[in-house]
């Protein structure tokens, strides 16, 4: 198994065909499922690379869930192709099963197993597995050996479902809205063991509707809304494709500031009130610009940010609507 | 290697039995009613005592009566756990392991068999403790007869549970069905008498032939005299699994 360098920084996002050749390990070409008259699924292709990890965002019922059940094979797709580690996911679905790992969108497990109990059913059902000690101390679950499913928090819940993705090394890991439900803080926890399990050589598929979870963690994003996948590229990327404004905010308690901001080419607008500036602008320059203009003119500041627009005004942008409607 | 079926089959059975033995109401539901029923009505009554109906006597014997409870509290406690494992995206997340679906559902009915053959067992040895020279039946033979009785009542469950809606509609749903087939089984008033709509309705349900299979063992005159019981067992189960396995929803 490729073993990944660390990554650069927590906020890293992989630019694909910089470093290493990267081969895809899940290829989806003109997927479709429908239920009854429903269309869930039309026409999706999509690659998803070795050790990234990819996320497939849009809101609920964009069909997400049913793109990803018909990669895992637990779903029978009405049409296209679909290609898992070079494995066909409703022939092959045995030997699938020994190397990709799921976690269900909102899964229970029954009310009274014990968490040692489940990694145990689940370590004798496959060939290679890892050390549930281990496991259970790298996702913080080892003073939760002998509790009651039912007794776990949320998060516990979770993540005894990703220590049970996890149980049999798999190659690829599939997580479906992992962190609906959860609070902040455990949510971020969450995070920073999904980017683990990325920087150990997996690659990982997950799907959420929280775009700052997406921003977070992923490598690269697929939007689908309707059943249709409408862009896929790095956040970054699409950020910088589809909502190019920047916008900058300072204080000063300088005199005409305003007057002497008008310079910039790109300033949309500089109104300030009695001495906090907001400058919009657009392109990758303008932040730049803006602080060359401030210390040609020796502005004095004292307070300096810039916004930059997220995935959650590329999503409004692309659709129209908000990730929430 | 082993085949894919026993694949986390014993170690799936033996933590669904501990799981089971975990669950307070559905354990004193299954095992301690029927048996309780058992010792009062037969405290009271004697376990053997003629049912008079105007015109005719029946017997109705209590451990026959005692017996088909556990068959079908069995069969009540494997619908409510498999709509409960279903609305929980329990059975999902199983069906997405290497377990195949016949070891999900086969460790369920293991699970279900061995408590129905312990609930017996006390309620044999409370019988022959309690009600010394009554309970003189084969203990082998009866409590195979049982096990035949549940497996195919259990493959009826199996129907019931493919089309409940939701875990909360499992319990009354269940009900509707088991406690009807229970009052034309032939324990209260003979088969025969009842209306020949019911009466054909009643042959169509397992609880009808496990009676008459359970009479049979009590009175001596054994399996191959019911042939016809055992045959009609066989054949409920064969049918009902096949409409189960073409109805079931896992999700």
């Amino acid at each position: 198994m490729p073993v990944r360098s660390p990554p650069l920084a927590a906020e890293h996002h992989a630019t694909p065909g910089s470093n290493i050749v990267v081969n895809p390990v899940i290829a989806v070409s003109h997927l479709g499922k429908r239920y009854g008259r429903t269309v869930a699924v039309d026409d999706v292709s999509l690659e998803v690379l070795e050790g990234e990890i990819f996320g497939l965002i849009g809101p609920n019922g964009a069909g997400k869930t049913t793109t990803m059940e018909c990669v895992e094979g637990n779903r029978v797709p009405d049409k296209g192709t679909i290609s898992v580690l070079g494995l066909d996911p409703q022939r092959d679905a045995n030997a699938l099963r020994q190397r990709i790992g799921v976690q269900h969108q909102e899964a229970h497990l029954q009310k009274r197993i014990k968490v040692w109990e489940a990694v145990d059913l689940w370590r004798s059902l496959y060939t290679r597995v890892v050390d549930s000690d281990t496991l259970l101390a790298r996702l913080g679950l080892e003073s939760k050996r002998d509790s009651w499913f039912m007794n776990l928090s949320g998060g516990q819940k979770q993540r005894l479902f990703i220590a049970l993705a996890l149980i049999h090394e798999p190659e690829v890991v599939f997580l479906d809205e992992l962190t609906t439900g959860l609070d902040p803080q455990a949510r971020r926890a969450i995070w920073g063991l999904v980017t683990g399990i990325r920087d150990r050589g997996t690659t990982v598929f997950l799907t959420t509707h929280l775009m700052e979870e997406a921003e977070r963690l992923c490598d690269r994003v697929a939007i689908i809304e309707h059943g249709r996948l409408i862009e896929v590229g790095t956040p970054d990327e699409l950020v910088q494709k589809h909502c190019p404004e920047r916008t900058v905010v300072f204080t000063s308690d300088d005199a005409n500031v305003a007057e002497r901001l008008q310079g910039l080419g790109t300033v949309e607008r500089a109104d300030g009130t009695t001495s906090t500036y907001t400058i919009r602008g657009a392109g990758d320059d303008f932040v730049t610009d803006v602080i060359n203009v401030i210390a040609r003119e020796g502005i004095r500041v004292r307070g300096f940010r810039t916004e930059i627009p997220t995935l959650e005004e590329v999503f409004l942008k692309l659709t129209g609507h908000g990730i929430r409607d | 290697m082993q085949p894919r079926f026993l694949r986390g089959f014993w170690k799936l059975t033996w933590l669904e039995s501990k799981i089971f033995a975990r669950e307070p109401m559905g354990f004193v539901a299954t095992l301690i009613m029927p048996l309780l029923v058992f010792l009062v009505l037969g405290r009271a009554f004697g376990v053997t005592r003629p049912l008079s109906t105007p015109d005719v006597e029946i017997p109705f014997n209590v451990a026959i009566f005692a017996a088909i409870l556990i068959a079908v509290s069995a069969v009540q406690s494997l619908t409510a756990i498999i709509s409960i494992y279903r609305e929980g995206g329990i059975l999902k997340r199983l069906r997405a392991t290497p377990l195949s679906p016949v070891t999900i559902m086969g460790a369920q009915v293991v699970v279900k068999l061995a408590f129905t053959v312990i609930s017996l067992t006390l309620l044999m040895l409370a019988g022959r403790r309690l009600f010394p020279g009554v309970m003189s039946v084969n203990v082998f033979s009866f409590t195979a007869a049982v096990v035949l009785s549940t497996f195919s009542i259990l493959s009826l469950g199996f129907v019931i549970a493919s089309l409940v809606p939701t875990a909360r509609f499992a319990q009354p749903i269940g009900a509707a069905v088991l406690y009807p087939m229970l009052a034309v089984s032939g324990l209260f008033f003979p088969v025969d008498r009842l209306p020949r709509a019911l009466k054909a309705l009643a042959y169509l349900f397992p609880t009808t032939h496990a009676v008459a299979l359970l009479n049979g063992v009590w009175d001596g005159s054994g399996w191959a005299a019911h042939w016809v019981n055992v045959a009609a067992l066989l054949v409920l189960f064969v049918a009902y699994t096949a409409v189960s396995s073409r109805v079931f929803r896992w999700e």
